[in-house]
């Protein structure tokens, strides 16, 4: 069997193996088994030619041949990218999710989770690895249960709420999508020589009509997971009310999807549709960025803050992928890559401290918000709020520090080197939203270095002197990310070397590429 | 292609008259054994559904006419015979223990589903208008009586009344509508129809064919004349509301398919838009089944408005065959099919579950914390109901992805159905997919996610595991080994399509 079918079988008959096996051995089960998936991506990516820029390792199988629907999985310089960033976040996930069943006060259940976990696995990577479009649809939607149960069972106050919201925003957009890969299988060709695959489908050249409402179709379907503006609002529910590891899985693997769809069918296969899309995707990005960072700067409940950072983070991925010129593209993967390794540290040292105080407010929540959106009782409010913290954990307060500088774009590590590269792809096509999505970086800077001085400086609170630093588990998470951040923000060539002629190889791009040219 | 006479056709036949001769047995048979051997009724109408459905499953077609032209034989037939056959089967499986079969009128119950099942049998065989209303005034004579087959309790009586009523006045206004068309067309032969009411007065034609749709949207229970189904189904014994929601379906289904293709896929508009007619019932009735199933708690009325929404989507496959193209029936009859497994397997754990010694409750709150108590029931349901939503890799999306799919093929094709694009139709079928996770999850959360009040183990009866076990399987696997396009599906549709032939 190929090594890319194992990538994804390997989570799938773990998770069946969980299942079956004794509740004690649920978690070594999924550490190996995501263990496995990491060494397989690492074989991946070493017989990876990254001066290719066409698919590689393929395997097609006839599969419904009568609708020529095909096992078709292969790597390109971007989906190896984001697999290795899934394998990375889904073994750290596993470790964080290690004391799942005390955390989350629901003892006993340890089988479900994990083997939830290692299905939501197998569908990223599935996803990622799919070039038939049936198959990339049915990957695409595999996610969709594990992440409900996931949320709805093990998660916080609200989580059916959050849950099921997730989830009905999810089909929504991907019921369009349906649509459109339908559509799009019924334009490619004549009776008899309809294809569903990815690499056909971006040579079929249709006429612009039918590539505009294709577009739209499609984007509608990854606009919703990304999230862009303003069907957001999804986000800040399913990440507060969603244990830590499955927020980490989520920032970091799951809103990559939508951005990933994006470059995968709106770039790469409907790359003709009419400008004005692009421009229309540009503004979104350019909300995204703006009204994202905002919306974090306002919010006291650290996870919230955190959440609404990834939609201003991820609308530089938007920014760059409309402008669809080499920087941009190459860009807006680093840029998924540097936010998927950031986001699961943030939400990983959110996870830290909620885990040690049971709540997470940067500063007293009024007591309106307390009763009203939290439902907490009143008694307990005055335990709430930081200050003073790098005295009481000083190495947590390291560790946040350097995810929260990451963020923001600090020379040396990745975000700067995402967010630079997006800028600079957007700007000879967009200059004008490329100075105002400057503004996002500056508020970004803003809201990461004042909750640094409300949690960490500044007078003590009594309240949490007893606090634990963090834990050697909790460190195994965050060091190897840290180290990557810290790695790719030095030597971003890493990233870029895997992607670089792929993108080159994007007909979208040397359209623009053209156009620009030409002025 | 040819008429046969009724001697003639009599060999033909002989899946039928076995099943009347059955009918009869069983409830001979159980007039003599009463009081003694009191499952016997139940095992000899499930052998006599084995022996008639293996009788249909061997036979073989060259789409004869029987009895002069009243009778279609074919692989259509065929394919919805067995449909209706395992469908009764599972029903007797399941009625074998059930409490509401009361125990003193086994033999009538049982002979009245056999009855029923002939109906069906000839509705979905039926060429001819007057043996359509003859074989749907006998299913449903026969459903009346099932339905109301509790006389102890008022729900049930009520639930029957409301069927008579409601299915007289369809029926009677379909009377009237084939009248119309008997008159105009000079026959009542389906095939070719509307060829031979080319000149016929237009308002006639559209009123004969809206009051003929009457009587068939009554048998799938589409909008406006889905009234009835949910006061039935939550009335009705349970095994008889399952039975009713899968095979007299996929009998009304069988009925329009041939009604409108072998009548009138052909028509031009000018005689009469029916495309577009039944595009909007369709679009009413998923809307209307998926809205008003938000706010059921009781169960078997949530199913009830589900499988109108069902009925629905299905309506989408009959509205694309305007224009004269048969794509759409192998989807149509593959949508059947795996709907048979979901929707029974929803169904049959419901009434299981419904027995007093396990949980004792048709309700949404009754099923909190199921998970718990029963872990093999609950993720059976759940998976049930994902495969309802339509969400993959289950049944219930390849279903709905070939029937989606062969609406946007026809309105894609040159010339459209019969001059129109319906892929407006796929995206509100999508959409409202979308509205079902709603209810369908509040039903799998109040099984996963909520806490149940009561606590201890809930057991199911063996024999029922390997029941669920046998549904469970084509809706894990149906979408993946197997598609709208092999030769069991693609035979029966082209054989429907073949009829049409006939002038």
């Amino acid at each position: 069997m190929d090594v890319l079918t194992l990538l994804w079988l390997v989570p799938l008959v773990a998770m069946v193996v969980v299942l079956v096996a004794p509740r004690s051995l649920a978690r070594i089960i999924s550490l190996i088994a995501t263990a496995i998936t990491l060494v397989l991506s690492g074989v991946v990516w070493s017989s990876f030619d990254p001066s290719v820029a066409s698919i590689q390792m393929e395997t097609r199988l006839a599969w419904i041949p009568a609708l020529n629907i095909q096992y078709f999985v292969g790597v390109d310089g971007i989906s190896i990218t984001l697999i290795l960033l899934t394998t990375v976040i889904s073994i750290i996930a596993v470790i964080a999710s290690w004391n799942i069943g005390e955390e989350t006060h629901r003892e006993g259940t340890e089988k479900g989770y994990f083997a939830m976990l290692l299905l939501l696995v197998s569908g990223m990577l599935g996803f990622f690895l799919a070039l038939d479009l049936i198959l990339f649809y049915l990957f695409f939607e595999l996610t969709l249960l594990p992440m409900y149960f996931l949320i709805g069972v093990w998660g916080g106050p609200r989580r059916e709420y959050a849950a099921i919201k997730f989830f009905l925003y999810t089909l929504f957009g991907s019921v369009f999508m349906l649509v459109a890969i339908l559509a799009l299988y019924f334009q490619s060709g004549a009776a008899g020589a309809r294809t569903f695959s990815i690499p056909e489908l971006a040579q079929a050249g249709l006429p612009v009509h039918v590539l505009n409402w294709l577009w739209l179709g499609f984007f509608l379907g990854f606009a919703i997971k990304v999230p862009i503006f303003p069907f957001h609002t999804w986000l800040p529910d399913a990440h507060v009310e969603a244990p830590t590891p499955i927020s980490v899985i989520l920032a970091g693997v799951l809103l990559k999807m939508g951005t990933y769809g994006l470059v995968r069918m709106n770039v790469q296969v409907l790359s003709g549709a009419s400008e004005g899309w692009w421009t229309f995707l540009a503004v979104l990005g350019v909300i995204n960025i703006i009204y994202g960072s905002f919306c974090a700067m306002a919010q006291k409940d650290l996870k919230k803050l955190v959440a609404y950072s990834s939609i201003g983070h991820m609308g530089f991925v938007l920014l760059a992928t409309a402008a669809r010129t080499p920087e941009g593209i190459n860009g807006a993967i680093f840029q998924m890559v540097s936010h998927g390794l950031l986001s699961g540290m943030l939400f990983l040292v959110v996870g830290v401290i909620y885990v040690r105080a049971h709540h997470r407010y940067i500063v007293y929540p009024t007591e309106t918000e307390l009763l009203d959106l939290y439902h907490i009782d009143r008694s307990k409010a005055g335990t709430m709020g930081f200050g003073g913290l790098a005295n009481i954990m000083p190495v947590y307060t390291g560790v946040m520090t350097i995810a929260f500088f990451g963020s923001l774009g600090l020379p040396g590590m990745s975000g700067f080197v995402g967010e630079a590269l997006a800028l600079l792809g957007a700007w000879r096509v967009y200059p004008v939203f490329t100075v105002l999505a400057v503004i996002g970086i500056v508020v970004g800077a803003a809201y990461f270095l004042w909750t640094i001085q409300r949690m960490f400086l500044g007078a003590k609170n009594p309240d949490w002197a007893g606090l634990p630093d963090i834990s050697t588990r909790e460190l195994v998470t965050l060091v190897p990310l840290a180290a990557l951040v810290i790695v790719l923000g030095v030597v971003p060539r890493i990233a870029i070397d895997l992607t670089k002629e792929t993108v080159v190889g994007l007909q979208a791009v040397q359209d623009a590429v053209a156009r620009l040219t030409s002025f | 292609m040819q008429s046969l006479s009724n001697l003639e056709s009599l060999t033909h036949f002989v899946p039928e008259l076995a099943l009347a001769s059955f009918a009869v047995v069983v409830l001979i048979a159980d007039l003599l054994a009463r009081g003694r051997g009191s499952q016997m009724a139940a095992a000899l109408a499930l052998l006599s559904l084995v022996v008639v459905g293996a009788i249909v499953a061997a036979e073989t077609h060259d789409g004869e006419l029987l009895f002069m032209g009243m009778v279609r034989h074919d692989a259509f037939s065929q394919f919805l015979k067995v449909l209706i056959a395992v469908c009764g089967a599972t029903t007797v499986v399941v009625s074998w223990r059930a409490p509401e079969i009361d125990g003193k009128m086994k033999g009538e119950y049982y002979t009245l589903l056999l009855f029923a099942i002939f109906g069906m049998f000839l509705m979905v065989s039926a060429a001819n208008l007057v043996l359509v209303y003859i074989a749907v005034e006998m299913a449903s004579i026969s459903s009346y009586l099932l339905a109301g087959f509790v006389t102890s309790r008022t729900r049930s009586s009520e639930a029957a009344f409301k069927y008579v009523i409601y299915g007289s006045v369809a029926s009677g206004v379909m009377l009237f509508g084939i009248s119309l068309l008997f008159g105009m067309a000079g026959g009542a032969d389906i095939a070719g129809m509307s060829s031979r009411l080319v000149g016929a007065p237009n308002v006639g034609v559209v009123l004969a064919l809206v009051l003929v749709f009457a009587g068939i949207g009554y048998k799938i229970a589409s909008v406006p004349f889905h009234m009835w189904s949910p006061d039935v189904y939550e009335g009705s014994p349970l095994p008889v509301t399952a039975f009713l929601s899968v095979a007299s379906k996929a009998a009304g289904f069988g009925l329009a398919i041939r009604f409108f293709y072998d009548g009138w896929a052909s028509a031009s508009a000018s005689v009469a838009d029916w495309p577009t007619f039944v595009a909007l019932v369709s679009v009413l009735t998923m809307t209307v089944g998926n809205f008003a199933a938000i706010g059921q708690r009781n169960l078997k009325r949530l199913l009830a408005y589900s499988s109108i929404a069902h009925g629905g989507y299905l309506l989408m496959g009959v509205a694309a065959m305007g224009g004269g193209s048969s794509e759409p029936i192998a989807p149509m009859l593959f949508y059947l099919v795996v709907y048979l497994f979901m929707n029974l397997g929803a169904f049959y754990i419901v009434l299981h579950l419904s027995h007093p010694s396990r949980l004792g409750s048709e309700t949404i709150d009754g099923y909190r914390g199921l998970v718990r108590r029963n872990p093999w029931l609950a993720v059976s349901m759940s998976v049930f109901l994902f495969s309802l939503i339509g969400l993959p890799p289950f049944a219930g999306f390849w279903g709905k992805l070939y029937l989606f799919k062969s609406v946007i093929d026809r309105s894609l094709a040159p010339g459209g159905i019969a001059g129109h694009n319906f892929t407006w139709l796929v995206v509100v079928g999508l959409l409202n997919s979308a509205v079902s996770l709603y209810y369908y999850f509040s039903v799998v959360k109040a099984m996963l996610l909520d806490a149940g009040e009561e606590e201890g183990q809930v057991r199911a009866h063996p024999a029922f595991a390997v029941l669920l076990l046998l549904l469970l399987i084509p809706t894990l696997l149906l979408g993946f080994v197997t598609t709208s396009d092999d030769p069991w599906v693609r035979d029966a549709s082209l054989s429907a399509a073949s009829t049409s032939l006939v002038p």
